[in-house]
C-alpha cells in the first residue's frame, strides 16, 4: 500500500502556531500505529485563522483539518485522520470548497499552499519554469514587449508599468546591469511578499531570471529584511537548488545566458524599503535616500542600470512574460485596459491576485 | 591615531574577526554581509572590528561607526544567550502587544536593549515580523511565536531557561 501523504504547512505563521510540533506528533502517532505516512511540508494557503491546517491526501482528494494544535493530534488520529475520516470537530473537508477560497482565482498564488516550496519537482509539475523556457526563445526586446503588453504594473504599491521600467534599463548600454528585488516588506499588516518567498521561492527566482534576460543583467540581488529569517533560509536553499539544476548560473538551461542571484540581508532600517536608500544599503552604506534623477534604471546599483521591482511584481513575471504562458483572462481582467492590474493591498482578505465580481478598491 | 598594543585575548578575537573580514571583503557592497557575519559569529559587533573593517573596505572608522549605528539590527554589546524581540508594529499593538510588552519587561526585569542579570535574555523591540494575522508576535532567536500572551510567554521562557539547567 502506498504511503498516505499528510501536509503540514511550514510558513512562518503556521510554525508560529505550532506546526512543527504538530508534524512531529503526527510522525510519532503514525509510528505508534504502524501507519505508513509521507509527511510533506507545504506552504500556507493563507487561511491563517485555520493554521496549522493539516491536509490528508485521500482517494477522493485532500481532506483538511484545522486549526490543529499539537495537543489535538492524538484525538484527530484516533478519529481517523490518517484515513481522511471527517467525524472530528476540526474536520473541514475539501478546503478549496471553503467560501474564502472558492471565490478566488489565484494566479501568483496558484501553487502556494499546494506544493513543497523547495521541491523543483512540485514547481515544474505546476507550470514552474515554463515562463523562463518561453522567454529564452524570445529576444530581450521581445520579452520587454510581452511584459508591456501584459499590462503588468508594479505591485509594490506605485503601479508603475513594469515593461516601461525594463525598457529604460534595456535601452541603457552598460557592461554590467542589475536586477534588484525589493523584499524589504516593512509595513505592519503586509506579508504577501513573505508568503511568496517562503512558499514559492522558485517563482521569484524565475521572475528575476526573466527580468535579467530581458534587460541584459547577469546579476540579481534580493534585498530581504532581517526580520524574515525563514524567508532567508528558504530563498538561500531555493537558489542553491535552482543553480544545481541549471536554472541559475553561467549557462541557464544551456542557453548561453548567465544569471546569478544572491540574497542580501537588510538590518532593521525601515527607510531601506524606498528604492534609492535600498540601493545605498546594498552598496554597503547608510540607507539614505538619493535624489532623482538619475533614475535607478539609468544609474542604479553601483552606478549601473538597475531594475528595482517589488517581490510580487517579479513573482508575476513568469505568468505574464510570454503570451503563451499568460493565463486565460477571466471576468475581472478581461478588458485589455483592466485598470485594476495594480498592487493589491496586502491586508485585503484575498491573498494574491484574484478575480472579483466587481472592480476591487484600487480600480478607481 | 596610534593603535594600542593588542593584548593576548584581543589577538584571538582579532584573528577571528580578520578571518571573517577576509572571507567577505572582496564581495561587491561587502559592508552589510560582513557586519551580519560578524554579528552571527559574536552576537554583536565588537569595537575591535571597527578599525579592521575600515582598513579592509577603505573607509574611515567614523564611516564604519556611522553605518553600524544607522542599522538597528546591529548590536555593539554582547547579548544574552537568547534574544527576545517583541513586535511593536501596528497590527500586533491592535491585538494586545502593549500588554504583552509590559508583562515581558516586568517578568524579565529589563527594559528594551537590556540583558537579564543572569545573561539569559536580551530584550529588543522589532517592527513587524510579517505574522500580522496571528499577533501578538515574538521572535526568540530565529523562531517566531504567534498569538503570544503573558501565560504563553512565561511557558516559553521557562522552557528556554530549562535547557541550560541540565545537571548530569
Amino acid at each position: 500500500m502506498m504511503a498516505t501523504t499528510i501536509y503540514v504547512p511550514c510558513d512562518t505563521t503556521a510554525r508560529s502556531l505550532g506546526a512543527d510540533a504538530v508534524a512531529a506528533r503526527l510522525t510519532r502517532a503514525a509510528e505508534r500505529l504502524g501507519v505508513d505516512i509521507q509527511l510533506k511540508r507545504n506552504g500556507s494557503r493563507g487561511l491563517f485563522w485555520l493554521e496549522p491546517l493539516v491536509e490528508v491526501e485521500t482517494a477522493t482528494g485532500r481532506v483538511a483539518y484545522g486549526p490543529v494544535a499539537p495537543t489535538d493530534v492524538d484525538a484527530l488520529v484516533d478519529a481517523g485522520l490518517f484515513e481522511g475520516r471527517q467525524e472530528h470537530d476540526l474536520a473541514l473537508g475539501d478546503i478549496e470548497a471553503h467560501p474564502y477560497l472558492a471565490r478566488q482565482q489565484r494566479l501568483t498564488f496558484s501553487r502556494i499552499g499546494l506544493t513543497d516550496p523547495l521541491s523543483l519537482e512540485d514547481y515544474t509539475a505546476r507550470q514552474g519554469f515554463a515562463g523562463l523556457k518561453q522567454a529564452l526563445a524570445l529576444t530581450p526586446q521581445g520579452i520587454v514587449d510581452e511584459v508591456k503588453t501584459s499590462g503588468l504594473r508594479g505591485r509594490g504599491g506605485a503601479a508603475f508599468p513594469t515593461g516601461i521600467k525594463w525598457q529604460t534599463v534595456h535601452d541603457t548600454p552598460a557592461a554590467q546591469k542589475y536586477i534588484v528585488c525589493n523584499a524589504d516588506e516593512g509595513d505592519s499588516g503586509t506579508f504577501a511578499d513573505r508568503l511568496v518567498m517562503e512558499c514559492d521561492p522558485f517563482m521569484l527566482i524565475e521572475g528575476m531570471t526573466i527580468a535579467g534576460l530581458a534587460v541584459g543583467a547577469t546579476q540579481g540581488y534580493i534585498y530581504l529584511r532581517s526580520e524574515y529569517p525563514l524567508a532567508q533560509a528558504m530563498l538561500d536553499e531555493a537558489i542553491v537548488r535552482a543553480e544545481a539544476a541549471g536554472y541559475l548560473g553561467d549557462n541557464i538551461l544551456d542557453s548561453g545566458h548567465a544569471f546569478h542571484l544572491e540574497v542580501r540581508l537588510g538590518a532593521g532600517a525601515y527607510i531601506c524599503g524606498e528604492e534609492t536608500s535600498l540601493l545605498e544599503s546594498l552598496e554597503g552604506k547608510r540607507g539614505l535616500v538619493r535624489a532623482k534623477p538619475p533614475l535607478p534604471a539609468i544609474e542604479g546599483l553601483f552606478g549601473q542600470p538597475t531594475v528595482v521591482n517589488n517581490v510580487l511584481s517579479l513573482a508575476a513575471v513568469p505568468l505574464f512574460s510570454t503570451r503563451a504562458a499568460r493565463p486565460t483572462p477571466t471576468t475581472a481582467w478581461a478588458s485589455p485596459a483592466a485598470p485594476w492590474r495594480c498592487s493589491w493591498p496586502a491586508t485585503s482578505p484575498v491573498a494574491g491576485w484574484s478575480s472579483w465580481p466587481s472592480a476591487p478598491p484600487c480600480a478607481s | 591615531m596610534s593603535h594600542p598594543t593588542p593584548q593576548p585575548a584581543d589577538t584571538a578575537l582579532a584573528a577571528q574577526l580578520q578571518a571573517v573580514i577576509d572571507q567577505h571583503a572582496a564581495r561587491p557592497g561587502a559592508m552589510l554581509p560582513l557586519l551580519h557575519a560578524i554579528q552571527a559569529q559574536h552576537g554583536y559587533i565588537p569595537d575591535a572590528a571597527v578599525p579592521m573593517i575600515a582598513e579592509a573596505l577603505r573607509h574611515t572608522r567614523a564611516e564604519v561607526h556611522g553605518i553600524i549605528s544607522f542599522y538597528h539590527h546591529f548590536r555593539t554589546h554582547p547579548p544574552g544567550r537568547h534574544v527576545i524581540q517583541v513586535c511593536r508594529a501596528e497590527a500586533c499593538q491592535a491585538v494586545g502587544a502593549r500588554a504583552l510588552e509590559a508583562h515581558v519587561k516586568s517578568a524579565l526585569g529589563v527594559d528594551y536593549h537590556e540583558t537579564t542579570a543572569d545573561r539569559e535574555f536580551t530584550l529588543e523591540p522589532v517592527y513587524c515580523l510579517g505574522n500580522c494575522a496571528c499577533g501578538p508576535s515574538l521572535r526568540v532567536d530565529d523562531e517566531i511565536h504567534g498569538r503570544m500572551d503573558a501565560a504563553g510567554f512565561d511557558r516559553l521562557t521557562a522552557q528556554l531557561s530549562a535547557t541550560v539547567v541540565e545537571v548530569k
